[in-house]
């Protein structure tokens, strides 16, 4: 699975981070996503997906491969 | 379960047929949507889109690969006119049937309008574009209702050199919604950046020069934008045995009350939110895609209840401001951090003796998600103070 954060999109609602601190963080200033991981463990991979349905912004972006 | 209608294309009804997918759901999905685009994102609308700072393509919430990938049989276009609960079958305006096993109702609100002749509202990408096109330098656009919505679009028009006139009925804008002293300190951005609000202004019709007000004076306009809230899209269900009032009445788990199989989501969905103990319906972007989850896995017999902590923001100005909890009817507020004069500050909401509600303005996120975790697990106010003050 490959990730893509749109960071423009973002509105830093930081539901990715609730669901999936591993793969994503929010800046400190500003909320914005922080991508920590765009090719995350199998284990992580239904709480990356469950983000990006979540995301308010559609600013999460998958290939799975 | 092979059928599963799901009428309301936009975030909502996106978010359910994404879930039914991956939830394994392997049987017909039948979108309807009565607009012609494939879902789309509405907050950009009053913001990016509106400022001309994004065209329009930024809008779709899924690329076309992502959409064909959950095999849909899209009908777009299309609205649902009648809903047969005995038939399990919903018609469509094109003379057609959809039937369904599971139903799940994701029709969202429209705005309302004013009497008098035709002005603009925001809810569509076209009223966004036609809106766009009418602001600039030299013109005079007057917002009725200086809401969240009604805020946004003043912002965006005096970014873009408008001249902007805000009226509102209430003798303090967004009071209901954040309470009085927080909806005073945000309303005096509009003061700042040159937007003549009038507060305590009631408008009673649109004319052709702009609005008369109730007490029959006549505010000039170039253009009137009327954002003064909006009716849920349950027409298409009346009749149909579903209970409707102010939106699809739904209980905890947002099963549509009076049917088997059928769910409603986002914001036509009223649901009883076992976190509060109240029956809600919030007209949030975060909400409309959790309940469309919810619904789609409650459909599919996961009976697990919906208790979100409502999240929304909004972008005036330069002010970001994020909201967590169900702050309507609160009995406190308290600004925990900052400056209210200052317009950056974190404020928390008591009902009761719990903290239900924390709202913030220009501060680091990091600030308000700890309360929202204290919403989150029902905290007690006096715990969730005194430990942050601790
Ligand atoms: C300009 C604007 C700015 C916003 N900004 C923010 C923000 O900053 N933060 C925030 O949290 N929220 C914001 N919101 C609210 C957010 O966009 C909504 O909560 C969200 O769009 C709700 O999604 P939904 O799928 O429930 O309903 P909708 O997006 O309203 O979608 C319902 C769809 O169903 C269609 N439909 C209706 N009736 C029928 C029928 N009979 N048959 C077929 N189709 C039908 C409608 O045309 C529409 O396409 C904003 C909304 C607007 C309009
Ligand atoms: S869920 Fe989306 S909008 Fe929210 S912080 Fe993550 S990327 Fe940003």
């Amino acid at each position: 699975m490959h990730v893509e954060v749109d960071v423009p999109k973002c509105v830093a609602s930081g539901q990715c981070v609730l669901l999936a601190p591993d793969v994503f963080d929010q800046r400190d200033e500003d909320g914005l996503v922080v991508l920590l991981d765009d090719n995350p463990a199998p284990e992580l991979h239904d709480s990356v997906r469950e983000s990006a349905t979540v995301c308010p912004a559609a600013a999460i972006r998958l290939t799975e491969s | 379960m092979d059928r599963i209608v799901i009428v309301g294309a936009s975030s909502a009804g996106l978010a359910a047929a994404e879930t039914l997918r991956r939830e394994g759901y392997a049987g017909t999905i039948t979108l309807v949507g009565d607009e012609p685009h494939p879902p789309y994102d509405r907050p950009p609308l009053s913001k990016e889109i509106l400022s001309g700072a994004w065209t329009s393509d930024r809008l779709a919430l899924r690329t076309s690969a992502d959409l064909d990938a959950l095999g849909l049989d899209t009908r777009y276009g299309r609205r649902a006119v009648r809903l047969d609960l005995h038939a399990r079958s919903v018609h469509l305006s094109d003379g057609s049937e959809a039937g369904f096993d599971g139903l799940i109702v994701a029709t969202g609100v429209r705005p309302r309008h004013l009497p008098g002749e035709r002005a603009h509202v925001l809810r569509t990408v076209d009223d966004a574009l036609a809106l766009k096109d009418r602001i600039g330098p030299d013109r005079h656009l007057v917002v009725v209702g200086a809401g969240f919505l009604g805020a946004e679009a003043a912002a965006v028009a005096r970014g873009l050199g408008a001249r902007v006139t805000l009226l509102e009925p209430a003798p303090v804008p967004l009071a209901h919604a954040v309470g009085e002293t927080v909806g005073q300190a945000l309303s005096r951005a509009h003061l700042d950046h040159g937007v003549d609000l009038r507060t305590g202004t009631a408008v009673s019709e649109v004319t052709a020069q702009g609005v008369r007000l109730s007490d029959g004076s006549v505010v000039e306009a170039d253009d009137v934008l009327v954002a003064i809230g909006s009716h849920p899209n349950t027409e298409w269900l009346e009749g149909s045995g579903l209970t409707v009032d102010n939106g699809l009445v739904c209980d905890e788990y947002s099963a549509a009350v009076g049917a088997t199989g059928v769910y409603g989501a986002g914001d036509v969905a009223s649901w009883h939110n076992p976190l509060f103990d109240t029956r809600m319906r919030i007209e949030h972007r975060t909400n409309a895609t959790e309940q469309g989850m919810t619904a789609a896995r409650n459909l599919l017999g996961a009976g697990r209840p919906f208790t979100p902590v409502p999240y929304f923001w909004s972008d005036q100005y330069d002010m970001k401001i994020r909201a967590f909890g169900y702050l309507r009817g609160h009995d406190e507020v308290r600004i925990v951090q900052g400056d209210l004069a200052e317009r950056t500050f974190l404020a928390v909401y008591r009902t009761g003796d719990r903290l239900s509600g924390a709202l913030s303005v220009g501060m680091p996120p990091k600030a308000i998600n700890t309360w929202r975790q204290s919403i989150a697990v029902g905290a007690q106010w006096a715990d969730a103070v005194s430990t942050a003050a601790a």
